[in-house]
């Protein structure tokens, strides 16, 4: 109901707006890098105090305004009738709007988060689902779910599945799943599926006492903040495991810092602690990797990280001068050219005692 | 030396047939394709002609059919004056026969090489004698020929003759099988060069069947024939050397002064005496003992005087409304947005008149990442090949397109975008490069002219254009105001539970201009011009509104009554509250031309105002 209250206010302001003749507006925090700011509370990335406002005094700030308050009803009905829908759903049901119809899902995306900044409340307070399902995960932890049937069910994310491990659900919070006991040590989050499987495959959850999470790409939210949850309730290091190029410095700040697009929740999301453990440009001289030559487009987000006040540390400003330098890229699976067990006997042990765990 | 001289001298050394061999590539029959084309555009630019000579609109029908591989027969049929029964043998069957070629008078036949190359073709080709049908009016009975040429004697040779009957007043029915190509889709082709043919022909009836039987028919749009050019004397500006010796020879005037005011346009007895002083010549001496030297001061002296134009009927343009006409008829398929033509006063090169004609067709379904479509005209016949060489092409190159809103790379070469470049050249001597009559040759007086008329259709082209890019702002504007500002307010209310509030002061601050727009309807035949004016300011305005018209005479009601009428506006007083909307509309006759509403205002800051711009004075 709470949420519902939050709408109904943003509707409440743009009527106040028109029936006392000003032309309605709506403000919101400006959504790139340069009004990111350290919340030194929480320790993450928020937005800062640059706003923009929408005004419907232009047809880009009108479409803007009606398309708002056509979704905030669309919401408010679902909360009505307990019902959810997924963001694409959620365009297509825009279709039947006339004029407040949106032209691409990356729009009604954009407006969803927009609510989410507007009402603070997360996406599932909205009624609004992922399309993207969860990632997996292996190890030594016991999860219990709420199925959708109301039930309890407990799983041991070794013993009770497959080699493909626990799928991550959307909702990720206590209601529907808790954490019931674990004899892991740490959490190794991995962004490649070869990389997973590959460790899977050597069993190298138990070998290190690691709970295993496949990130696929860019991490989902509930991705995110299933990591957060096993970081801060059981105290469990979260290490970064990815491919040693610029998208992926993007995807350890996401995990550790917040993403950008996603600042207005971060303290939900971001895991401060978080360690990144390699494919490091270091890493590609010391191991002597195959590697590819960056790209126009590398060097570009390169440079843009050197501007981002997320990698603004003596780490990354190192590594990103050093790799502008060398001119490399490679990827995690690059440690197959010394055999397909490098990864789990040399490389991973190596990295890991230098940050300090013992295996 | 004219062709006509040339192929004559060479006929008596070789037979026809060879001479025809050598030169298929100047005759115009140098590839399947172009022989096609060749073939159907000397049936049509004889038949459209004789129609203009005997006061006839041409109605014109060109069948096509395919008899086997590359074997085609065409038969093109007429409603012209008809050829008497004696001369049908000689006007066919006989190569140059006639000779419009000394003529100083601007025709379509000086372009080919004449029906009869055509005949010869079919024969040497397909090898069957031609079908000529003729009538030459009511009363008369119509002649059938079947005629082949002696190539040996370069005579006609009749096959058959007889007569029978047809259902025609008069014409022209000519039938013949060719080796050819008949190709689709494309300028270089039958229907291409019929297209333009119908563009600057607006008089013209013309069908086209197809050989798949498709049916192409290109409507008549004026009922009006165009004027008869006429045929001139030389005009003192530019004449050359060579050519004042020659008429000096030839002229039966017995002094030089008479010489001057008989045989040259624009030069009165004044004018000669004015001459003879300048040049320091003898006026009584006779014209066959003029020196070079004083032949060489007398042209010196023509450079020092100022001499009228030539007369300008002697030629006849299309004129700029029924070039419009016609390209708007020819385009309507692609529905331009915007059509604008010009013509030229005569000019002379050489001291042979000359008139530009020019019109741009832009937006709509035209292609905007291609190049601008050239249509090149010589006297009223397109010219489809060797468009790289022509002065037409040249001229339109040299114009940087960018300042008037095509795309042009560095400023200079053929524009991009969506656009059609039309170029008419009418002379009583069209300068081209070569015998082939396919490019016009490069004069700097005939560049000049048409880059000043491009110019002047383009100049309007930017106009518009930049009155486009204003209304589609205002659009927005009103977009918005109309309808998701009130969108916006419904849901709202609905959400909050509150009646609609009054969006009326919203409106005001959001548009904070005078907003008028303007439509032109048909209306009974007549143009209906409509301008609407709304105040969306807080304030009441008073300001004087024009609207400009083609002319006084064309007007055929005002509403309400203006200020004062004058011969190319109208202006009216207009006292607006706020919010308040008011109308003003002005009728045309018939037959004049409005595309677009030109509208000022006088007495209120412009940058308040969407859709009229400032009023600069008269």
């Amino acid at each position: 109901m709470d949420a519902l209250n939050e709408l109904k206010k943003i509707a409440e302001k743009i009527y106040e707006d028109l029936a006392n003749a000003r032309v309605p507006s709506i403000q919101l925090p400006s959504r790139t890098k340069s009004n990111i700011k350290f919340d030194e509370r929480y320790r993450v990335w928020k937005y800062g105090s640059q706003k923009i406002t929408r005004a419907a005094n232009t047809l880009a700030g009108a479409y803007m305004l009606l398309r708002t308050v056509y979704t905030l009803d669309f919401i408010r009905q679902m909360i009505e009738q307990r019902k959810t829908s997924t963001l694409r759903e959620l365009y297509y049901i825009s279709e039947g709007w006339g004029e407040a119809k949106f032209h691409s899902q990356d729009e009604s995306d954009k407006l969803a988060e927009d609510l989410e900044i507007l009402t603070r409340r997360l996406r599932e307070d909205l009624k609004l689902r992922p399309e993207e399902d969860g990632a997996r995960v292996i190890g030594d932890i016991v999860i219990e779910e709420v199925t959708r049937k109301g039930e309890k069910r407990r799983i041991h994310c070794q013993d009770d599945v497959g080699d493909s491990g626990y799928s991550i659900p959307y909702n990720v919070e206590k209601e529907k799943i808790k954490f019931i006991e674990t004899n892991a040590d740490k959490v190794i989050a991995i962004e490649t599926g070869g990389m997973f499987d590959r460790l899977v495959e050597n069993e190298f959850d138990e070998k290190s006492n690691a709970i295993l999470v496949h990130l696929k790409g860019q991490p989902a939210r509930s991705t995110r903040r299933f990591i957060k949850r096993l970081n801060e309730e059981l105290n469990l290091p979260v290490i970064v495991f990815t491919d040693g190029d610029p998208w992926s410095y993007r995807i350890f700040a996401s995990i550790a810092y917040g993403a950008i697009k996603t600042a207005h929740i971060s303290e939900y999301l971001a895991t401060p602690s978080a360690q990144f453990l390699g494919v490091t440009p270091s890493d590609i001289l010391s191991y002597d990797l195959p590697s590819d030559a960056l790209t126009k487009e590398d060097i570009d987000a390169l440079n843009s990280e050197l501007s981002d006040p997320r990698f603004h540390d003596e780490f990354w400003i190192n590594e990103i001068k050093l790799q502008l330098e060398i001119k490399k890229k490679a990827e995690q699976q690059a440690l197959a050219k010394y055999g397909l067990d490098y990864v789990t006997d040399v490389y991973l042990p190596e990295k890991l005692a230098e940050m300090g765990y013992e295996m | 030396m004219p062709i006509a001289e040339e192929l004559a001298k060479k006929q008596r050394q070789i037979s026809i047939a060879e001479f025809f061999e050598r030169n298929k590539q100047i005759l115009g029959f140098d590839n399947l394709t172009k022989a096609m084309i060749t073939s159907v555009k000397e049936a049509v630019d004889n038949a459209l002609d004789a129609c203009e000579e005997a006061g006839i609109l041409p109605d014109i029908i060109v069948k096509i059919e395919e008899e086997g591989e590359n074997e085609y027969k065409i038969s093109i049929e007429d409603n012209g004056p008809g050829i008497v029964k004696s001369q049908i043998p000689h006007v066919f069957a006989r190569l140059l026969y006639g000779s419009r070629f000394h003529s100083l008078k601007q025709s379509r036949g000086q372009q080919g090489i004449g029906i009869s190359a055509v005949v010869l073709y079919a024969q040497l080709t397909a090898g069957k004698p031609i079908t000529v049908i003729s009538k030459i009016g009511s009363g008369f009975p119509a002649h059938k020929y079947k005629l082949l040429i002696d190539t040996k004697r370069n005579m006609p040779n009749i096959v058959s003759e007889e007569i029978l009957h047809w259902d025609k007043k008069s014409g022209t029915l000519v039938e013949f099988h060719i080796k050819g190509k008949y190709v689709k889709n494309r300028k270089q082709s039958v229907y291409g060069y019929l297209r333009s043919t119908a563009i600057v022909n607006p008089h013209a009836f013309i069908k086209l069947i197809e050989p798949d039987g498709n049916e192409i028919i290109f409507e008549r749009i004026s009922d009006k024939l165009p004027k008869q050019p006429r045929e001139i004397k030389p005009h003192p500006n530019g004449i050359e050397l060579g050519t004042l010796l020659k008429m000096l020879k030839e002229t039966k005037a017995k002094k030089l002064s008479s010489f001057l005011s008989k045989e040259f346009s624009s030069i009165s007895s004044q004018k000669a005496k004015e001459i003879l002083k300048i040049a320091g010549v003898d006026g009584n001496l006779p014209p066959y003992e003029v020196s070079v030297e004083k032949a060489k001061k007398i042209i010196d002296a023509f450079k020092k005087i100022k001499f009228i134009a030539p007369p300008t009927d002697c030629l006849s343009p299309i004129g700029k409304n029924l070039i419009k006409r016609g390209l708007r008829k020819e385009t309507m398929q692609l529905s331009p947005e915007f059509i604008s033509t010009d013509m030229r006063s005569p000019s002379v090169f050489s001291g042979i008149p000359f008139i530009v004609e020019t019109g741009i067709v832009y937006g709509g379904n035209l292609p905007r990442d291609s190049k601008v479509e050239i249509l090149r005209f010589a006297n009223k016949v397109p010219l489809l090949y060797q468009e790289g060489n022509c002065v037409i092409t040249e001229a339109i190159k040299n114009i940087d397109w960018r300042r008037y809103g095509l795309e042009q790379k560095g400023g200079r070469g053929v524009p991009y975008g969506p656009a059609i470049i039309l170029v008419h050249i009418a002379s009583v001597n069209v300068p081209f490069l070569s015998e082939s009559k396919e490019a016009i040759a490069h004069i700097e007086e005939i560049e000049h002219e048409i880059r000043l008329s491009l110019q002047q259709c383009a100049r309007k082209m930017r106009i518009h254009l930049s009155k486009k890019a204003k209304k589609a702002k205002a659009k927005d504007k009103f977009l918005l105001i109309t309808k998701i500002l009130p969108a916006i307010a419904e849901k709202v209310s609905s959400i909050v539970g509150k009646p609609k509030p009054s969006l009326d002061e919203i409106i005001t601050q959001i548009m904070n201009i005078v907003w008028i727009e303007d439509a032109i309807e048909e209306d009974n035949g007549s143009v209906k011009s409509i301008i609407n004016i709304t105040n969306y300011r807080k304030t009441k305005h008073s300001f004087n509104l024009f609207a400009e018209i083609p002319g006084k005479e064309f007007l055929d009601g005002v509403e309400p009554e203006p200020e004062r009428i004058e011969e190319n506006y109208i202006m009216w007083h207009v006292d607006i509250n706020p919010k308040e909307k008011k109308s003003f509309v002005f009728r045309l006759k018939k037959e004049s031309e409005l595309d677009e509403n030109n509208l000022y205002i006088d007495g209120l800051n412009p940058v308040y105002v969407i859709g009229a711009e400032k009023w600069e004075g008269e």
